[in-house]
């Protein structure tokens, strides 16, 4: 415990010293920083944030030194969000880099690949996206068709991905790749990775729902894949598949933050109450709609038990690495509270929630309407949320197929 | 009162139901929205609607009108709600010929309603004053001034206020906001001294303003209805409102139901259609259900407007309550059911919940209707 | 239509001169009629009204004056039914002979059984029971096991059915038997019908958890089923029972009285008992968020009736269930229990009252109705296999 406390007094005054006072407001979509070159902050301190973080590995805080990383404990490590929580300091680094295929790398990455990719994960120099969906492979991801031909000293790769996030800001991709067309299905897929600047590759963005544009078509056309780029082994590649979509459904780092005494949800849902307080009014210390205050109670209460059982999950897994198949839990219980608090939202705001652009809209009202039509993919990106009950029922709770 | 529809009535939807398909398909409001249409609607479209005589089917045949009631009016909406077809019919055709059918004096409708009938006149209704409806919440004022009125306050969310010709305003005369009594409804030109307006671009993709009354002049026979009584008009005019909508909703939801059962069917994964998951199928029939009962209500109370029935504010509410919850779990599933593909813009299917949850919020959400139920019930 | 007010005139006469007093007004499920011989009436009045109906035929309004019944249209139908409601009528006699075997009689029956079952049903002297679940069929009803031998002259029953309600006061039981056992689960089924006074045939209640033992398992030990008693074909006994089902369902949420009257219809509206144990403030209910669910409930309640008000429009034809039976049957049965949810919210702790002096009549009532309402989702095919049914045939989704 002393070293505990003495870890936190370091912590709190490093961050004072070194945050830049420009991090510790909340994050805009534009600041957000998810390493490579292609997509940049336009507030210089990101980079500076970024750059001191990195140096301490706490961009990445509970993955090895060796790789670049922090080399935290996971006590350590909610201390640190803990005391970053405390000023408001913002995440120096976000991307599928660190969130997914960072933490799939150490446990399956060779010694040699962890080496090259891991470091330029942790320092902000790489984005990366992940080409798993196809157009006939959603939900059933396995019935993937990009195939890769073993050329010798590399792969070569035809096919095309969909709803690949971020594509036309990365600078590698992931990606899952069909290696023989002969075995059952899950037998004959391999997980490989190569420079999004390749030679064939050719991206067309998606429009979503919300008007915004973060994912793309894929092509591939003869793409070059060279070898040692293979993570684990051929044929092999759906089980490295899989542990990388539980980092992506709970990624530790949710939930090790969630954990942090001053979460994300308990944040958003204050601003839920304070916006009805606004928009609805109080009477008698009550908000003045009771069924309203009812739900919103209702839903503040529902999110205040996701959190503590994300933290009492933090707890119980002691090495401090992504849980199993219960991350579906998580998955998708997160999806569908992020989606009621903004049904909510709209419900507190009634007719200002609609607003598209132009006057009589504050720019609030207006990212608004546009984040709750994005929360809806909530329940389908990453596994749509019938699939994480599928899970759920089959692997936790021992259902039969 | 008749739970089905007439030969008359089945010829107007089926006549509907090709109009719409034909001329106003979902790719005609994505154009005026990637256009940014200053109309917001096609008044080519609208011409065509007049010629089919949908600008008047309330209005009695002695004023020009097709006599053919609300349940005639309803179907041709619940054509448009299918097919998410932006144009004057709810603003013009509904609620500014039902205040004036409500409350006009004879010379008024002798003037306005063969009007309205011919697509020469568009109206909007000047209501709400919060992002919350609360029709007698009203603080816009009318002080007698002279002869007539000088009104003053400011309007949102006023549907088509930006093409209108007259605006039936609601100020008060007297009380204070809150109170049924002491409001006034006036029809006055939308380009009145005094008078500016501000379109608003809503998700939906459909069409509202903002609109700030200053000092506008109004003369006494501006008053629709008598003066300090105007919630009697308006109550009724919301009721109409209130279930037309409905009929709208109840073509959305349906339609976008039919299109993701559909979707279950075609779509395959895991080598079999994604309808044959049981986790989609109960839902899928469970809508089934909701929208069983949604049809019911409309129909029902399509008709108590027809029989001027004492049933009409219950009802109306009823309808409102069911279709907006209904709507909103119909369209939220049919993105859901969709995967990936639901959340583009690209595909349809994402119309829907929005304009779902524009209806949503117009005229009284459904709990705002749930209380006036209990209300209405005495508890 | 002159002929339509004729009727109803008459109809209001002759009620308000035959319906005895003390059979106006709600009664409680023990005094519910359901005829045969175990049957007796505490209440004079309720074996008077029994017999002034029967002999109209009006406690099967619907059925042809041939078989006993009251040959009326389905508008004369619900003209008696309002007639009913509006002096507070309860109905003469109820049970399985009327909603259930009886119209699959009607469907499927040879003249020779219609003649001989049907008329006993309208006055109420046999009553009959449902052989249908057994422990290892209950979703899955067609792979039951029940075995009938032919026999020449008669089949020869051997098995064990369960969740028999109210066969220990049940005269015949109409009873699903395999009689060719080669055969596809669904084509070596028959329907027939059996005396259960006979020595082969044996009951043993079962205890709900509401406390009272509505049904049983009924054992058939050589149990002799007459071969003039099969209903339709042999070994197509599916498509009858499945028609049965229809009918069942249609009863269970209340369709089969055209939407007017309600499973809970005996009970005080949720309005009514929110007021008296939750007061009123404002003249509001004085709990806003437990109004609202009432008021939804109320609403939903509503449109429900409607919605089987608009299905018999429709189906001008009358009485003929769809598959939409389905949705009715699902959806009022949901329905119901949620208004009882709603009840126990309403009343606290006074809905948990098991016996004794410190809980009304109507509250322990109340206890049991609530525990028993689980069961009509259950009952009949469960919401569950109602959904299958919908998505399947209703919508066409695929298996
Ligand atoms: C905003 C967003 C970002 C995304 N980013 C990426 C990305 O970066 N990289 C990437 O590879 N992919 C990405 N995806 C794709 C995402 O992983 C897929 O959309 C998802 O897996 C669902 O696949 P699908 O869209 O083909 O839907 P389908 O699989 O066709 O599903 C349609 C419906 O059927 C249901 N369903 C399917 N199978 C079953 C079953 N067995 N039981 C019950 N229901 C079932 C689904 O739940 C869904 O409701 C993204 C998606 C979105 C919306
Ligand atoms: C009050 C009451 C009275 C009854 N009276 C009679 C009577 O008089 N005569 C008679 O013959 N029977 C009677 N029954 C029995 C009734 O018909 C059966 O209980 C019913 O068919 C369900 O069968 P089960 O109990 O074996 O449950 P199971 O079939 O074992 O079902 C267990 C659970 O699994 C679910 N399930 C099963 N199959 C599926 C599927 N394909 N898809 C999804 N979910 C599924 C069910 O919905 C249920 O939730 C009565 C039941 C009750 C509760």
């Amino acid at each position: 415990m002393a070293a505990l406390d003495d870890f936190r007094k370091d912590t709190r005054a490093w961050l004072d010293e070194n945050c830049p006072a420009s991090m510790r407001t909340p994050m805009t979509e534009g600041e957000t920083v998810s390493g490579g070159s292609k997509h940049r902050s336009p507030n210089p301190d990101s980079y500076v944030w970024l750059d001191r973080m990195a140096e301490k590995g706490w961009t990445v805080p509970a993955w090895p030194k060796e790789y670049g990383g922090g080399g935290l404990h996971t006590d350590e490590f909610v201390v640190l969000l803990e005391e970053m929580a405390r000023i408001q300091a913002r995440s120096p680094l976000e991307g599928m880099g660190v969130t997914m295929i960072g933490p799939t790398l150490l446990e399956y990455g060779s010694e040699e690949q962890k080496q090259r990719h891991l470091t330029k994960i942790v320092n902000g120099e790489i984005r990366w996206c992940q080409g798993y969906s196809e157009p006939g492979a959603g939900s059933d991801l396995a019935g993937l068709a990009t195939k890769a031909e073993d050329k010798g000293d590399h792969f070569l790769v035809n096919g095309s991905k969909i709803w690949t996030s971020g594509a036309q800001f990365a600078d590698w991709i992931f990606c899952l790749v069909r290696t023989e067309p002969q075995a059952p299905k899950h037998e004959g897929i391999s997980f490989v990775l190569f420079s999004m600047d390749s030679p064939g590759i050719s991206i067309k963005p998606i429009k979503l729902i919300s008007g915004a544009s973060p994912f793309c078509e894929t092509f591939f056309d003869d793409v070059k894949a060279p070898k040692e780029d293979l993570v684990h082994k051929v044929n092999q590649g759906w089980t490295v598949a899989k542990r990388l979509l539980q980092h992506e459904r709970s990624g530790l780092r949710a939930l090790a933050s969630a954990g942090a005494s001053r979460t994300a949800a308990t944040q958003t849902t204050t601003s839920l109450a304070d916006v009805a307080k606004e928009t609805i009014g109080m009477v008698d210390n009550h908000l003045a709609n009771p069924v309203l205050r009812d739900s919103i109670i209702q839903y503040r209460m529902n999110a205040n038990a996701f959190s503590l059982t994300q933290r009492r999950t933090v707890e119980e897994s002691e090495a401090g690495s992504t849980p199993g198949a219960a991350t579906s839990i998580f998955k998708f219980y997160g999806a569908d509270l992020r989606k009621e608090q903004l049904e909510l939202q709209l419900k507190a705001r009634g007719t200002q929630s609609f607003g598209w652009e132009g006057d009589g809209f504050t720019a609030e009202e207006l990212n608004l309407t546009r984040t709750w039509l994005a929360s809806r993919a909530g329940s389908i990106a990453g596994g749509t949320n019938e699939v994480q009950l599928n899970i759920l029922a089959k692997r936790v709770l021992g259902l039969p197929d | 009162m008749p739970l089905v529809l007439n030969e008359e009535q089945n010829m107007l939807k089926d006549a509907a139901k090709d109009f719409c398909g034909k001329s106003t398909p979902i790719t005609e409001l994505r154009k005026l929205r990637d256009d940014k249409d200053e109309t917001g609607f096609s008044r080519d479209i609208w011409q065509q609607m007049v010629e089919l005589g949908w600008a008047g089917i309330t209005i009695p045949e002695d004023f020009g009108g097709l006599g053919f009631g609300y349940l005639g009016m309803g179907v041709v909406m619940e054509e448009c709600g299918r097919t998410l077809t932006a144009s004057p019919l709810m603003s013009t055709a509904v609620l500014g010929s039902s205040a004036i059918l409500s409350g006009a004096s004879d010379e008024q409708k002798a003037e306005l309603l063969p009007a309205l009938a011919g697509g020469e006149l568009l109206t909007a209704l000047a209501l709400e004053e919060t992002p919350h409806h609360s029709p007698y919440n009203i603080s816009t004022t009318a002080e007698k001034s002279g002869d007539g009125y000088k009104l003053n306050g400011s309007k949102k969310f006023v549907l088509d206020g930006h093409v209108a010709d007259q605006l039936v305003v609601v100020a008060r005369s007297s009380g204070t906001a809150g109170d049924r009594d002491g409001l006034s409804l006036f029809l006055v030109a939308a380009d009145s001294d005094g008078i500016s307006t501000t379109r608003t671009i809503m998700a939906d993709s459909r069409n509202a303003a903002n609109i700030e009354l200053s000092n506008v002049q109004a003369p006494a026979t501006a008053l629709l209805g008598a003066e300090g009584k105007g919630a009697d008009v308006l109550d009724k005019v919301l009721d109409v409102g209130r279930i037309v909508l409905s009929a709208e909703m109840l073509g959305g939801l349906q339609e976008a139901f039919e299109r993701t059962l559909e979707y279950l069917k075609v779509r395959e994964q895991f080598g079999v259609p994604i309808g044959s998951f049981q986790a989609l199928k109960h839902r899928a029939a469970e809508m089934f259900c909701e929208i069983e009962l949604s049809k019911s209500v409309v129909l029902e109370a399509l008709s108590a407007l027809d029989e001027d029935s004492d049933e009409v504010p219950k009802l109306a509410s009823l309808a409102k309550a069911r279709l907006t919850d209904t709507y909103n779990l119909v369209s939220s599933e049919a993105i859901q059911m969709h995967g990936g593909i639901g959340m583009t813009d690209e595909h349809e299917i994402g119309f829907f919940m929005k304009r779902a949850r524009v209806c949503e919020h117009s005229f009284g959400n459904a709990a705002y209707h749930r209380n006036r139920y209990g209300e209405l019930e005495g508890y | 239509m002159a002929t339509l007010r004729e009727f109803r005139e008459e109809t209001q006469a002759w009620l308000a001169d035959n319906c005895p007093d003390s059979m106006r007004g709600s009664g409680t499920d023990a005094e519910a009629v359901a005829g045969g011989t175990s049957q007796t009436y505490e209440n004079p009045g309720a074996k008077v009204w029994l017999d002034r109906m029967a002999e109209k035929g009006w406690t099967a309004p619907m059925w042809p004056s041939e078989y006993g019944g009251g040959g009326l249209s389905r508008d004369q139908f619900l003209i008696l039914q309002d007639e009913m409601i509006r002096i507070n009528a309860r109905s003469p006699i109820g049970g399985m002979g009327f909603s259930m075997i009886g119209p699959t009689l009607l469907d499927y029956g040879t003249e020779e059984q219609k003649q001989r079952h049907l008329p006993k049903i309208v006055n109420g002297e046999i009553r009959w029971c449902q052989g249908y679940s057994e422990p290892g069929a209950g979703s899955d009803l067609a792979s039951l096991a029940t075995k009938a031998e032919d026999m020449g002259d008669h089949f020869l029953v051997n098995g064990q059915k369960i969740w028999t309600s109210g066969a220990q006061n049940a005269d015949w039981i109409f009873t699903l038997v395999r009689t060719e056992p080669q055969a596809p689960k669904h084509e070596g089924i028959s329907f027939v019908l059996i005396d259960m006074d006979q020595p082969g045939v044996k009951v043993n209640p079962i205890k709900l958890i509401s406390g009272s033992s509505p049904f049983n398992e009924t054992f058939f030990d050589d149990a002799i089923a007459k071969k003039e008693d099969l209903v339709g074909q042999l070994n197509r006994g599916w498509t009858v029972a499945k028609r049965l089902l229809q009918h069942e369902r249609s009863s269970i949420s209340g369709m089969s009285s055209g939407g007017r009257r309600g499973r809970y219809d005996n009970l005080r509206s949720l309005s009514q008992i929110a007021r008296d144990y939750i007061g009123m403030d404002d003249g509001k209910l004085a709990d806003l968020v437990l109004r609202d669910q009432i008021i939804g409930n109320t609403m939903t309640s509503k449109a429900f009736s409607l919605t089987q008000r608009r299905a018999a429009a429709e189906n001008a034809s009358g009485g003929t269930p769809t598959f939409a039976t389905s949705m009715f049957k699902y959806y009022g049965s949901e329905l119901g229990k949620d208004r009882l949810e709603l009840q126990l919210k309403a009343m606290g702790t006074q809905s948990f009252g098991w016996e004794g002096d410190m809980f009304t009549s109507e509250e322990r009532t109340l206890t049991r109705t609530w525990l028993r309402s689980k069961g009509s989702s259950i009952a009949g095919g469960t919401s569950e296999i109602q959904l299958n049914i919908i998505a399947k045939r209703v919508l066409g989704l695929p298996d």
